[in-house]
């Protein structure tokens, strides 16, 4: 008989739900982790993790019908061949799309953690406090003090490399190793502080580029740059909850994993004015069944979290769990991934690079800090690198034949990249909500989503362009190509909001500790909880408040036998 | 194709010590459910013109690496009805253009006359990108654009023009950012 009663249950492994189990198994917590996918352990289920390209039929490609048949997900990055079996099929997972976007879902134990981007760097004081201070936003309940601790305990358990560089508008953090920079992006950075007093720096990254104890206690080694990361990694090199947390919480021995356990609500009892239990359809049976918990974590990922909320509709709720203020699905934010450039530069052809790297390097924000000083609103991150081309074959003097297939084999030119990563504004428009006539292969309401860019998005986009070119040119890049290329809101996989945090229950829905002002025994930390986006990458941030969340749930456990 | 992948199988469970899971449904979503498009013939004449391209010389060339096999096979999966007609068509020109020259067959010609052409091709290829890009709106490639591409990428993703015309390095090990150049080929990617 299935064992139905927990300390706690959350639903959702992948990143901030492998973060929730580790510590609250940790704590001693008797803990369900309820996962809508099936089962991915470690290595065992890494099927093209050790496949060379020429052992793909199409050497890693797509082929046409697939991408025919999966118009969607078929467009997400890192998806192809190698990865596909990681991401949803469109035909799958319906949901309806009021305005343009891309929802990226990876249905499986460790969900996308196993194919995120791996980005880690910290949000900067001025980061919590930019939407109150220039108004575009309600305040946020904590700010970075709060987060601080969270962030370095994260960082010395997952293995995150860096650089220490004293930036104030990205804070450091405890770091292994950085990826060097090659001789371009060397000279990048001297020529960004040179001439513009920016900074130009190796990206944080979830790499253990040189295992600590901790890491090798988890299994996991140091990073051996084979750079095929999204296939699932035999070394443990980069953080998931596959490689990382579940198995660090099972260990406990306080771990249950429910693979194919598809959420349908939060159950709400009205004399207890708490949360007893999730209700779920088995997947594979069809049956549905309830299980028990005095904490419920929600780490459904954002857009998720939010459908599940919503239908959770209880006499009390009738607009779903913690929803007294009718905000809930509201204020969706994402990234503005929209404007890229790049182009050739001359010189440096004596050097060159051994072999590649998991890596990028960024920029931090330089916009909007300490004054409105631009027409846009918020700030943006620029990733770049540089490389050399190869398979160029302008300019040579034969183009069929032996001499040349002997200079198409050397590395070109130097190249040169930057691409933006732009915060959005919170607006109340851009929002989610449940179908009323239509349903999923599970009877659960299908979600509509209704989430643009705008006029401010635009600017930004300007901004970058205009300060991109700038920046390479100055460093000698040319033929520069640029572009918007518009793509809808979704592409960016950092979806957020719309169970966002705050002080004041009339206008938010969790509080500081990511608690549902109205049920406080239900925690938000997935992307859902995001009070505004910022411009960092925000997984590590998802991790530091799962954490946070979690220790202090487990002490109001240990204090009162109960939450609330 | 069913004997290959078996092996792949086999050496994945070796390598990771486990069996190769879900490996069916990767695979249906892999294979190429187009009908045969090419004839053994015309994988032959794709494999000369790949050959003529990037020959074996001191290293392996495009007949080594089954290049016209994979231009196949992958313009069959991945290319639109179209562009697998113009393909197909280019083969049909390439020879009709050998003949007007050489009063035989491409495949039947010598290297030189071989190279030959396929230069001349390649300049009125290249002609016809560059006024394509200056008119938006028609933007069909030539059919030696599409040959060339597919032997370029066929050949360096292949098992010989990876690891012994570009270098390849299985498991790197340390990242090194800044080494000095002398002449080496690319990292295989």
């Amino acid at each position: 008989m299935e064992t139905t009663q927990f300390d706690a249950i959350v639903v959702g492994s992948g990143i901030s739900g492998g973060w929730a189990a580790k510590e609250l198994c940790e704590k001693g917590l008797k803990t369900l982790v309820l996962e809508r996918g099936r089962n991915v352990r470690h290595i065992q289920d890494y099927p093209t993790m050790n496949m060379a390209r020429w052992e793909f039929p199409l050497r890693g490609d797509s082929s046409r019908l697939e991408k025919e048949e999966n118009p969607l997900i078929s467009r997400a990055g890192g998806y192809d061949a190698t990865t596909a079996h990681f991401f949803v099929k469109d035909a799958d997972h319906p949901y309806i799309q009021e305005k343009p976007f891309n929802w990226v879902r990876g249905y499986q134990v460790g969900g996308k953690s196993l194919i995120w981007g791996r980005a880690c760097a910290r949000w900067s004081p001025s980061d919590f406090t930019a939407p109150q201070r220039y108004g575009y936003g309600i305040p946020w309940p904590i700010g970075y003090d709060d987060v601080a601790p969270w962030y370095s305990h994260v960082e010395k358990f997952i293995g995150v490399c860096g650089t220490r560089e004293g930036i104030e508008t990205m804070p450091d953090g405890e770091y292994l190793p950085a990826y060097e920079l090659n001789c371009v992006e060397q000279h990048l950075r001297a020529v960004l502080a040179q001439r513009f007093g920016r900074h130009y720096v190796s990206g944080r990254w979830a790499h253990i580029t040189e295992a600590q104890p901790i890491h090798r206690e988890q299994g996991r080694g140091t990073c051996l740059n084979r750079n095929l990361c999204m296939r699932g990694c035999p070394f443990g090199g980069y953080f998931s909850s596959n490689s990382s947390t579940l198995p660090w919480a099972k260990r406990t021995g306080n771990l249950t994993v429910r693979p194919h356990s598809v959420v349908h609500s939060v159950e709400y009892d009205e004399q207890l004015r708490a949360a007893t239990g999730v209700r779920v359809i088995d997947s594979e049976t069809k049956q549905e069944l309830v299980f028990k918990g005095k904490i419920i974590f929600v780490n459904a990922s954002a857009l998720n979290t939010n459908l599940i909320l919503l239908n959770s509709k209880s006499r009390r709720f009738p607009n779903g769990l913690g929803n007294d203020n009718g905000l809930l699905g509201t204020h969706i934010g994402f990234h503005n991934y929209r404007a890229g450039m790049g182009g050739q530069l001359d010189g440096f052809e004596d050097k060159y690079y051994e072999v590649g790297k998991p890596a990028e390097n960024i920029i931090p924000n330089f916009r909007n800090v300490h004054a409105q000083d631009t027409d846009f609103l918020g700030g943006y991150v620029i990733f770049s690198g540089a490389s050399r081309e190869d398979l160029n074959e302008t300019g040579f003097a034969e183009t069929i034949g032996a001499n040349f297939k002997k200079a198409i084999s050397q590395p070109g030119k130097w190249t040169a990249y930057m691409y933006m990563q732009g915060e959005t504004l919170p607006k109340v428009s851009n929002h989610v909500r449940l179908s009323k006539d239509r349903t999923d292969q599970w009877g659960i309401p299908l979600l509509i989503i209704s989430v643009d860019y705008d006029a401010n998005d635009d600017r930004m986009v300007a901004d970058f362009l205009t300060q991109g070119r700038a920046m390479l040119e100055a460093a000698g890049v040319k033929d520069i190509k640029s572009g918007d290329n518009r793509q809808p809101p979704g592409l960016d996989i950092h979806e957020m909001g719309g169970v966002r945090m705050g002080s004041d229950p009339r206008t938010s829905l969790l509080n500081a500790h990511n608690q549902l002002h109205q049920c406080k025994n239900v925690f938000v930390t997935d992307g859902a909880c995001m009070t505004s986006t910022g411009s960092q990458s925000p997984s590590i941030l998802y991790m530091a408040l799962t954490a946070r969340a979690a220790h202090h749930a487990a002490a109001q456990l240990k204090l009162q036998g109960k939450v609330g | 194709m069913a004997m290959q992948r078996r092996e792949l199988i086999q050496l994945i469970a070796a390598v990771t010590g486990c069996a190769f899971v879900g490996h069916d449904a990767l695979w249906a979503a892999e294979e190429p459910r187009t009908p045969l498009l090419y004839s053994d013939s015309d994988v032959d004449f794709l494999d000369d013109i790949a050959d003529t391209i990037l020959p074996a010389t001191d290293t392996p060339g495009a007949r080594d690496a089954a290049v016209g096999r994979f231009m196949a096979r992958y313009s069959a999966a991945c290319y639109p009805p179209e562009h697998i007609a113009l393909l197909k068509s280019g083969l049909a020109d390439i020879d009709a253009q050998m003949q007007t020259l050489q009063a035989k067959g491409f495949r039947q010609a010598n290297a030189a006359a071989r190279i030959s052409l396929l230069t001349q091709i390649d300049r009125q290829a290249k002609e016809h990108a560059r006024l394509a890009d200056a008119k938006p709106g028609d933007n069909s490639p030539h059919y030696f654009t599409l040959m060339k591409q597919l032997t370029l990428y066929g050949f360096f993703t292949s098992e010989p023009g990876a690891t012994r015309v570009a270098r390849y390095r299985p498991i790197p090990g340390r990242y090194k950012g800044c080494i000095p150049y002398k002449g080496e080929t690319f990292w295989s990617w």
